[in-house]
């Protein structure tokens, strides 16, 4: 079996070749119980390129990166075989104190959280001078002058002030930035980013992927980007290599991986992505769950789940097959040695959802909606300011339909849910439910209007109390609103609930933490329905699963919007999904709310310039080089402290001197679409 | 060992506490001839000033300090839990004069307040639980406030909130089933520092009354003859000293076991 990348024949290449990894094995534990996190990887990088490796939670992309730097958990995990080349040199045979030479210096890693990252008392200028004194043996006056140098470089603006600066004075961006130059202060010939921009917002991912690109083409540093989005992959990899339960199941260039990806579980991952055009049919999504990694597979690993697998899927394990152009994959359909299945299981085409009935009357109704929290300082705890979270919102959703509001974090998106379902009091506005005002309800009146509209969040972890058991958690409304007296009656509805939202009766006696992030999920969802409700605030429900998890449970929501007439509130950061599930969309940016109309109008023809940069800057699968992304400076400033005029204006491409000095006016562009900007006028 | 001997050390303590009627004990018969006579003269730990045997005395010690023990932390904790996590939950006025009131009590040396309660309350055993619970409840108070601030922020409280549960429910079924780790290990400690104090007000002449036996009173009533008959004093400490570092050694043991953070 060829395990290797490249043929021997093709000599140019092979002086290329930075990092060859060749079937690495991570164990965690010993013996026959033993996690097998990564079950004989290989693959290669060569100078200046970006290898991506592509895979959900839990198919071992994290563990192949520490292995490759010798930083797996320690005492449990450990390499139990295979070689990690770095120009020839085995990595994994490196006394200890060689190694620290190579970390920083040679190899070096960015992780996902910039918050827990960076040491908080420590200044931004010393620990980057860790990294110079270790690596490159600068010290004082020398080390300083670099590390502003290299904080100008990944494009921190006043890096003369902010090399004294702790962690904590900086925004997200901003941190993900100081890694970045802690990176490459060591000058490495590879850099491994571990999912660097999930934590960001979509305009500040644009940015720092943007400034990743030109490092690499300025510095000629190769690139191994572990990562979950393929939109991301698309817009930096060289090639591709697709995880899943701890073996790559296929490699490829981007072209060619955009193209035609060739695993069933490659196929199966763009076909699970929401997008507009899928809005009138469930999405695709891939039944079961990964196997568990401690046992040994004597047959494909995926074939449980793959609609194309035949007997010799389930008897015969796929070896690598590889092609001459570096294209390979672990697979029986391209094996020319299996005689190939009777009858291709061509999968059939999800039905079509029934269309829903027309012109609908609003059940919810907000206007001009406000929630300041006062900033209290000093010694008697003065009110010193505001935070201005939701500073005139109007919202209007129909029965039945999905009005989604994005925006980025901070922009107040959460707040304004809160302070429709009354979990927040509104400091001013309006929250009419169905023709009743919410905000003048108290106490008990409020308590019982509460089965009607519900939430679901997005931390399926700690939405759900961990000493309850599921069936209790469920009931849980039944009994607060005195629903299902008889205690019969309502386990058999748990039990339904359970079965409508895609989980097994006997579940109800289980705990929260035998369940996965997405069957936990599914359990809020039965929670919700539990009481019946007309309206289901979504607050980023999907955005802590994995994209085939999210697909189960988008298609669930949409479902049972059809079968119930439910109204969904859906807050989010993810343009896909919107396309998918809403209606109309609003646009928030610093508490209120910029642009609003149908999904399709808003989506297609934005009015308002940050709607248009929010919307450039998600990172797409069609690698269409045409797209051009407006790229934002800055940050979103601060909501105690908001801009004058227009919010937008400090960050705003197209401000003119009106837009410093009044807020727009709501500007319509055809029916029911407007936006707040001088532009339009 | 480091939980076995404890824990049976701990064992024979509540035993000899709930075992002590039906074991015959004799703790009040005064045999004159054998007034201050050591352990290796007579009886198996010797005889006090009265001539009364100091084993049987100090059984119906562990007595007395063991049920004073239980009923002071379970009446501090349940009350403490209940105000604390009433107040972190509710927050504002409220919580803002329990803060205060928890404050007021924090100031005053814990000891001196019992001494001043019991003293106002008179002396007699159902008093010094009384005054030990008085001041008990703080601590537990202050830490299942602190604990339920944190909590409340937790999305199940507000999905309990959102569904229209009762704030009853949501303090007993959400809040104070997940602070129950620190407050075990508080309450465990506060098993030792109850044995103490039970000790000191016995042996300030505070709690239990001549002639039930307490290891306070023994003590006390041992110092007169330190020099002649030292055992009177040493019987009774010995066997506080044994429970109070049992109990430390255990509850370290607890909160290894029960603090995430340090696992």
């Amino acid at each position: 079996m060829s395990e290797c990348n490249h043929g021997s024949n093709n000599s140019r290449r092979m002086t290329d070749k930075l990092l060859t990894v060749r079937d690495l094995q991570v164990r965690f534990g010993e013996g026959e119980g033993a996690v097998r996190a990564v079950d004989g990887v290989s693959f290669a990088i060569d100078r200046g390129e970006t290898l991506a490796l592509l895979g959900e939670s839990g198919c071992g992309k994290s563990m192949t990166a520490l292995a490759l730097l010798r930083l797996l958990p320690q005492p449990v995990g450990h390499i139990a075989g295979g070689q990690v080349l770095l120009e020839g040199q085995d990595l994994l045979a490196l006394p200890e104190m060689r190694m620290r030479q190579v970390r920083g210096g040679r190899i070096a890693m960015i992780f996902q959280e910039p918050m827990t990252s960076l040491n908080p008392v420590m200044t931004v200028g010393r620990q980057i001078g860790e990294v110079l004194a270790a690596h490159k043996g600068l010290k004082g006056r020398a080390a300083r002058a670099r590390s502003v140098e290299l904080l100008g470089l990944v494009g921190i603006p006043d890096a003369g002030r902010r090399v004294d600066e702790y962690p904590h004075q900086l925004s997200g961006g901003m941190k993900q930035r100081v890694m970045i130059a802690m990176a490459l202060a060591g000058e490495p010939d590879l850099l491994i980013a571990d999912e660097p921009t999930t934590a960001l917002d979509v305009t500040i991912q644009a940015q720092v992927l943007e400034l990743m690109r030109d490092i690499q083409r300025e510095t000629g540093m190769a690139m191994l980007l572990i990562t979950h989005d393929l939109g991301v992959v698309a817009g930096m990899a060289d090639r591709v290599a697709v995880m899943y339960a701890g073996q790559l199941v296929e490699q490829a260039s981007r072209a060619d991986f955009f193209t035609e990806p060739r695993h069933p579980y490659s196929r199966k991952l763009f076909a699970a992505l929401p997008d507009m055009d899928k809005r009138d049919r469930p999405l695709t999504v891939i039944p079961g769950t990964v196997p568990t990694l401690d046992q040994s597979f004597h047959a494909c690993r995926f074939a449980d789940r793959c609609a194309s697998a035949w007997r010799t899927c389930h008897e015969v394990e796929p070896a690598w097959l590889e092609e001459a152009d570096g294209r390979g994959v672990r697979c029986h359909l391209y094996d020319p040695a299996h005689p190939n299945p009777p009858a291709a299981g061509s999968e059939a085409e999800p039905d079509r959802l029934a269309a829903r009935s027309a012109a609908p009357r609003d059940l919810l109704e907000v206007s001009r909606l406000k929630v300041h929290f006062p900033i209290h300082k000093g010694l008697f705890k003065r009110t010193v300011g505001h935070v201005y979270a939701v500073d005139d919102v109007d919202i209007h959703i129909p029965t039945g339909r999905t009005l989604a509001l994005v925006g980025e974090s901070g922009c107040g998106k959460t707040t304004v849910g809160k302070a429709i379902l009354q979990l927040l009091r509104p400091t001013a506005g309006s929250v009419r439910f169905d023709g009743d005002e919410l905000t003048r309800l108290r106490g008990e009146a409020l308590r019982r209007r509460r089965r009607e509209f519900q939430i679901i969040f997005q931390d399926p972890f700690s939405s759900m109390n961990p000493r309850m058991q599921v069936g209790d958690i469920i009931e849980e409304g039944m009994v607060a609103q005195g629903l299902v007296p008889d205690a019969g009656a309502r386990r058999q509805r748990v039990e339904e609930l359970l079965e409508q939202v895609g989980l097994r009766p006997e579940h109800a006696r289980r705990y929260p933490h035998e369940f996965s992030g997405g069957q936990r999920q599914r359990i809020c969802v039965a929670r919700a329905l539990a009481v019946e409700p007309r309206l289901i605030i979504c607050d980023e429900p999907t955005s802590a699963l994995d994209v085939s998890v999210q697909a189960q449970i988008l298609n669930l929501l949409k479902r049972l919007q059809l079968e119930l007439d439910l109204a969904y509130l859906f807050i989010t950061h993810n343009i896909s999904v919107v396309a998918y599930l809403a209606d109309r969309v609003a646009v928030m940016y610093l508490g209120r709310i910029v642009e609003e109309g149908p999904v399709d109008r808003v989506l297609t023809d934005p009015q308002h310039p940050y709607t248009r940069a929010l919307l450039s800057a998600v990172p797409r699968i069609d690698t269409d080089t045409g797209r051009e992304v407006i790229r934002l400076e800055g940050d979103i400033p601060s909501p105690s402290n908001p801009p004058t005029g227009c919010h937008f204006h400090p960050r705003c491409p197209q401000a003119m001197e009106r837009c410093r000095q009044a807020y727009p006016d709501r500007f319509e562009r055809g029916s029911e679409h407007w936006a707040r900007c001088w532009l339009l006028e | 060992m480091r939980v076995k001997l404890p824990a049976a050390i701990l064992l024979l303590w509540a035993a000899a506490a709930v075992l002590a009627g039906a074991l015959g004990l004799d703790p009040d018969r005064i045999r004159l001839e054998l007034i201050l006579a050591p352990p290796w003269e007579a009886g198996w730990l010797g005889y006090d000033d009265l001539g009364r045997p100091l084993l049987d005395r100090v059984i119906a010690g562990a007595r007395t300090s063991f049920w004073v023990a239980l009923w002071v932390v379970s009446l501090s904790a349940v009350a403490g839990t209940l105000i604390g996590s009433i107040s972190g939950y509710l927050g504002g006025k409220v919580d803002r004069v329990v803060v205060h009131v928890i404050d007021i009590f924090l100031a005053f040396p814990g000891i001196l307040l019992a001494i001043a309660l019991a003293g106002i309350l008179g002396p007699g055993i159902g008093n010094v639980v009384i005054a030990l619970s008085l001041v008990g409840w703080v601590g537990f108070a202050r830490l299942a406030r602190a604990q339920v601030l944190s909590l409340k922020q937790r999305e199940h409280v507000a999905a309990a909130i959102a569904l229209g549960s009762r704030r009853r429910r949501i303090i007993l079924r959400h809040l104070i089933p997940l602070l129950s780790a620190p407050l075990i290990v508080e309450a465990t400690f506060g098993v030792a520092s109850i044995v103490i104090a039970e000790a000191g007000l016995s042996f300030l002449g505070l709690g239990v009354q001549p002639p039930a036996a307490s290891w306070g009173s023994m003590i006390r009533d041992g110092t007169r003859y330190l020099l002649v008959a030292p055992h009177m004093v040493l019987v009774p400490g010995l066997a506080m000293l044994l429970v109070v570092l049992a109990v430390n050694l255990l509850g370290d043991r607890l909160r290894d076991r029960m603090d995430v953070r340090l696992r």
